[in-house]
């Protein structure tokens, strides 16, 4: 059972307070969508053995859905942030790098976080 | 037989009787089950899984694969408990399993008779066809034979506790190993929990002689115990097995409470729920049985196993007995043995030569050293009387036959490394030990990447007493000194995983493996020659390592014939994967409290006492409970539901629709937020006016339905289904978290805020002005209208909203009001005929309206199309939720099954989940389907029964008659319109 830490409230709870919401910073394809860009928004997932991205809810907390940096084969914890991102911010990336390699890190990287 | 003197652990002043099948028997304080049958000369304690075979204890602790018993009877009836582990009281009941009509003589060891046919996996090859005939036939007939004991039937009366907590350090294992860590971490001032399984503390170390601290071992213990206890952050149990290491460090340890005592006030077990910094693994280490012919019959045990009983309780099978080895330490039998009077004409040894100073303290003793020797077979029926000795390295030719009461078997040790390879901890193959030890360089790992577990003592594969306890010292505080020992040296092992190892197919059908699950040398071959590689499979296909063994008795050896089988190196082979939990834990523990009335929350409206005063039978929606019916005396729940239908179309009904969910939206984005929820424009409703709503997954299924009130510019009142309101409110609020981010919107859950009273049927009106306060007529408050004031003082909102066709108003009023209201309408509807009705009443009214419910005519497959209501969507919107999905080919197939109503020829009710009957057969060679009900009811208002269904292009097939299968029997139904009643809906709009 993992432990984590939500970004917003700062309580460090067990798994059990948390629900799981797969994998994060997928973009939405509407309307305008090809089948294959939609097809892949549905249902392609990356499944990594090693450094995922992934959302959470603190749900029987502050009910606020955030991001993790989690290694799916050890579980160790890089990071938790907040859910309004573009991808894992620069503390979290250097942790991948430090733990996991730079290329683990440019692999999960997505650009600085969004502020808005 | 109980020896005339020794037993450091039995109280030959307090003698206890008990009864083991149909015998009374005594033993002594401080026996266990299986100590005490021993000293009762009796050593048949079971049979085997699969050939019956008789079988006695092999192991004197908590690996014991053999003697399992139901302990005690009826409720409290505990099935495949160890005897060894058993701890004796007065008074006890034991019932040995798993034969028929009675231990000694098993009419089921048969199977043994014709094992020939029953090898590994015969049950995949055997009883194939005729199909049928497997569930039918072979399997009843396979688990009657095979099995363990069976679980008592009734509710299990006994309390188990619960509790959390945190340390710094936990040390699972009391031995010498352990109570050194946990000295040396508490010294650091770390908060300590430390567990032992048995009863007392020391482990091995006691009965395995050498010296700590320049004394008995037995001496340091209780002075390092008496040292623990005496620390204010130390916690200490026996009787507490650490059951599983979990990820992050997450430890479940199940405490014994009053099993011991056969019972007393309090609960019978504690489940632990730890979270620990890092955890000592220093649960020592199993030694592992020689795989020589016969090596199952009763009195055959391991040789650790053999002076544990002589030293702990005195007792043994015999007063000779025969000790086979590849390793130095089981010689530390020998020397037991005979110090206790017990002969040993034999020590067979299958190393070339032994010359260590145990072998030699052996030939001192005057016993007897055979060299290069192993054993052919066992002679005896029912228990061992005899050994065939041979040479080790041949084919198994009898070179003589020596009388004895016991073997004592050696083939090495094996780490106990479960609770290190449970999180992911690796491990590695120890070539001088023939052993698997964690590997150090990859540990389990916890939140930040670090180790979390650290093995000691003979965990860590460090088997002799100093090096034990000096890694035991080292695991707590790297920095401590560890206490001085000494134990004799010993030479290498020779690793013997068949003997003899030239011995023929015959024997090696007679070699077990796995006692429990009789998996023999000859089936893990089998299934190397049947192409099983990997040693996962392997263990699936012979069933080695299952049910309790969980690979502590068995896995080195099978692996090792496995890796012998495959040519192949042992390391490569590699292990099984070690699962939680390490040992049985039963599953009152884990339950604890949550169970009965307390297993879940239950959810109660604020009428609910009144609905429970009202005899009310109660239906689970979710975690609520709502009213199905309110049966009057002698009503049937059928003659209920017809009564409060007609009542509520010819007068009026009052319905707790307060579980109904209800969500808050509200902000300046508010609109547009739930134009993207909802499949329709809830943005251009007006303020005071309701508008039916959709909610789609992405794919474009439906999810849930409701009715949308705006209340204000910026704020809507989303009402979802009573299942739905947790669901549906976690769904927006991960929108706008995630992914609309900065739009400026609020939602608030206000389901439990609000009670809610459906006032339904002709009389509605009537009974809301007797109430006064609001004009609530049709100019003032039209259908589909809401509006807020005060009825009978009481502040309201009022909403003209109908899912039964009748005139109908939804009546929310603060919670904590909505009994005052709820009798105020009882009493001002008494003329009027009210009557309160229920869930299902409200099922068949919507259905006589054509109303689809969620989760009837929904699941998960369905798209609002198919139901009809592309109404309810708007075209106009560029973009919803489920807009993309439902562009999709599959979802646009004329094809798609769609709603219609359903009425049978002859006014029957078509059974619940029946399928039309297409033409011909489908690609799986079934009977093809063109349909299928999703509600079914006998309409009162009808007098006949009505359904709903789902069929291939239905609208367009109206009239048409179709057959229903289900429940063996067929009906005819035709394909009518789905609103059976009033379709100009008059009766809603008045």
């Amino acid at each position: 059972m993992l432990m984590l830490v939500c970004p917003y409230c700062g309580v460090t709870a067990e798994e059990t307070e948390f629900a799981p919401g797969g994998e994060a910073h997928l973009s939405r394809v509407g309307p305008d969508g090809s089948d294959e860009a939609f097809e892949a928004y549905l249902f392609a997932r990356a499944n990594p053995k090693g450094v995922h991205l992934e959302r959470w809810r603190h749900a029987y907390g502050c009910g606020k859905w955030f991001l993790a940096a989690r290694c799916t084969a050890t579980l160790e914890v890089f990071g938790t942030y907040p859910a309004q991102s573009k991808g894992p911010p620069p503390a979290v990336l250097d942790r991948i790098a430090d733990r996991r390699g730079a290329g683990a890190a440019a692999r999960v990287g997505r650009g600085a976080p969004d502020a808005s | 037989m109980r020896l005339e003197t020794g037993g450091r652990l039995i109280d030959r002043t307090r003698p206890l009787r008990f009864r083991f099948d149909d015998r009374w028997m005594t033993g002594l304080a401080g026996d266990t089950l299986a100590s005490a049958l021993i000293g009762q000369g009796r050593i048949l304690m079971g049979r085997s899984f699969k050939y019956h075979r008789p079988r006695g204890p092999v192991a004197a602790g908590l690996e014991e694969p053999n003697a399992l018993v139901t302990l005690g009877t009826g409720a409290r009836a505990e099935p495949n408990v160890r005897a060894t582990q058993t701890e004796l009281f007065q008074g006890l009941r034991a019932d040995s399993q798993n034969r028929w009509p009675s231990l000694a003589f098993d009419l089921m060891a048969a199977n043994d008779l014709v094992s020939r046919f029953l090898p590994a996996g015969f049950y995949y090859k055997t009883f194939i066809r005729p199909r049928a005939a497997w569930k039918h036939l072979f399997e009843p007939a396979i688990r009657r034979a095979a099995g363990l004991g069976p679980a008592p039937k009734a509710a299990d009366p006994d309390r188990y506790d619960q509790v959390y907590a945190f340390c710094d350090v936990l040390v699972a294992g009391g031995g010498v190993a352990g109570l050194a860590a946990a000295l040396a971490a508490a010294r650091t001032g770390a908060r300590v929990m430390l567990f032992e399984q048995a009863p007392h503390w020391g482990g091995r170390a006691p009965v395995d002689g050498g010296t700590v601290a320049g004394g008995d071992p037995a001496g340091w213990v209780a002075a390092a115990v008496a040292e623990l206890a005496a620390m204010p952050d130390v916690t200490l149990r026996t009787r507490a097995t650490v059951a599983a290491v979990h990820d992050h460090g997450y430890v479940l340890v199940e405490e014994r409470l009053t099993d011991h005592l056969g019972g007393g006030p309090g609960p019978r077990r504690r489940l632990w729920r730890i979270r620990a910094g890092r955890v000592v693994n220093a649960c020592g280490a199993f030694e592992r049985p020689l795989a020589f012919p016969g090596n199952d019959r009763p009195g055959v045990m391991l040789a650790s196993a053999l002076r544990d009983y002589v030293v702990n309780w005195a007792v043994a099978p015999g007063p000779a007995a025969v000790v086979v080895t590849n390793n130095d330490d089981a010689y530390r039998t020998a020397l037991a043995l005979r110090r206790a009077g017990i002969s040993v004409p034999v020590i067979a040894d299958a190393r070339p030569a032994a010359d260590g100073p145990l072998p030699q303290a052996a030939r001192a003793a005057g016993i007897r050293v055979a060299t290069g020797t192993g054993i052919a077979g066992t002679v005896g029926r029912g228990r061992v009387v005899a050994v065939q000795l041979c040479d080790a390295g041949g084919g198994g030719h009898v070179t003589e036959t020596i009388p004895c009461d016991a073997v004592a078997m050696s083939g090495g040790w094996s780490p106990a490394v479960h609770l290190w390879s449970q999180p992911g901890g690796r491990l590695r193959w120890d070539e001088a030990g023939a052993m698997f030890v964690p590997d150090p360089d990859h540990p389990p790992t916890g939140a930040a990447g670090e180790p979390i577990v650290t093995c000691a003592g003979a965990a860590a594969g460090a088997l002799r007493l100093p090096d034990c306890i000096a890694s035991g010292a080292r695991a707590g505080d790297p920095a401590a000194a560890a206490p001085p020992a000494e134990a004799e040296a010993e030479a290498p092992l020779l690793p013997v995983w068949v003997m003899p190892s030239g011995a023929g197919p015959r024997k090696r059908a007679k070699m077990w493996l796995d006692f429990q699950n009789d998996v023999k040398v000859s089936d893990v071959e089998l299934a190397a020659r049947e192409g099983y590689r990997s040693v996962e499979h392997t263990k699936r296909y012979t069933t080695l390592g299952m049910a309790t063994d969980q690979g502590k008795l068995s896995n080195v050896n099978g692996l090792a014939v496995l890796a012998q089988a495959l040519d192949e190196a042992i390391p490569r082979v590699g292990t099984t994967t070690f699962r939680p939990p390490f040992v049985p834990v039963t599953i009152g523990a884990l339950a604890g409290e949550a169970r009965g009335a307390v297993f879940q929350p239950l959810r109660r409206t604020p009428l609910h006492d009144w609905h429970a005063a009202h005899g009310a039978v109660w239906e689970p929606v979710g975690l609520w409970r709502r009213p199905y019916c309110y049966p009057r005396a002698n009503e049937s729940r059928a003659d209920a539901v017809a009564r409060e239908v007609l009542n509520t179309r010819r007068a009026l009904g009052l319905l707790d629709a307060s579980t109904l969910g209800k969500i808050v939206v509200k902000g300046p984005d508010a609109g547009r937020f739930l134009d993207m929820i909802y499949t329709g424009a809830m943005s251009s409703l007006p303020v005071g006016r309701c508008r039916y709503g959709l909610l789609c997954n992405e794919q474009g299924f439906l999810i849930d339905d409701g009715v949308v009130a705006r209340l204000a510019e910026d704020t809507w009142l989303c009402h979802t289904t009573s299942g739905g309101a947790d669901r549906i409110h976690v769904w927006m609020e991960d929108w706008l978290q995630t992914e609309w981010w900065n739009w400026r919107v609020f939602t608030l859950n206000l389901t439990e805020q609000l009670a809610q009273i459906a006032v339904v049927g002709p009389h509605a009106r009537k009974a809301l002005e007797a109430l006064g306060g609001m004009d609530v007529s049709k100019a003032a408050l039209p259908f589909m209208h809401w509006a807020e004031g005060t009825l009978a003082g009481i502040p309201a909102r009022v909403f003209r909203i109908s899912f039964s066709g009748e005139l109908s108003y939804e009546v929310a009023v603060p919670a904590d009001r909505g009994v005052e209201l709820w009798e105020r309408l009882v009493a001002a509807g008494g003329p009027l005929g009210v009557m309160p009705y229920g869930t299902e009443a409200l099922h068949v009214m919507r259905a006589e309206k054509g109303f689809i419910m969620i989760g009837d005519e929904t699941d998960g497959t369905v798209i609002p199309q198919d139901l009809g209501l592309g109404w309810a969507i708007s075209a106009r919107k560029p973009d919803y939720l489920g807009k993309r999905g439902q562009m999709r080919p599959a979802l646009a197939d004329p094809d798609r099954w769609r709603l219609v109503g359903l009425m049978t020829l002859d006014g029957s009710v078509i059974p619940e989940g029946a399928y039309a009957v297409g033409a011909g057969r489908n690609a799986n060679g079934q009977t093809a389907t063109e349909g299928r009900v999703t509600s079914t009811y006998f309409s009162p208002t009808l007098n006949r029964g009505i359904a709903l269904g789902l069929i291939r292009r239905g609208p367009e097939r109206m009239g048409e008659v179709l057959t229903f299968a289900a429940e063996g029997r067929r009906v005819q139904a035709r394909i009518v319109s789905p609103v059976f009643h009033d379709p100009e809906g008059k009766a809603q709009d008045v």
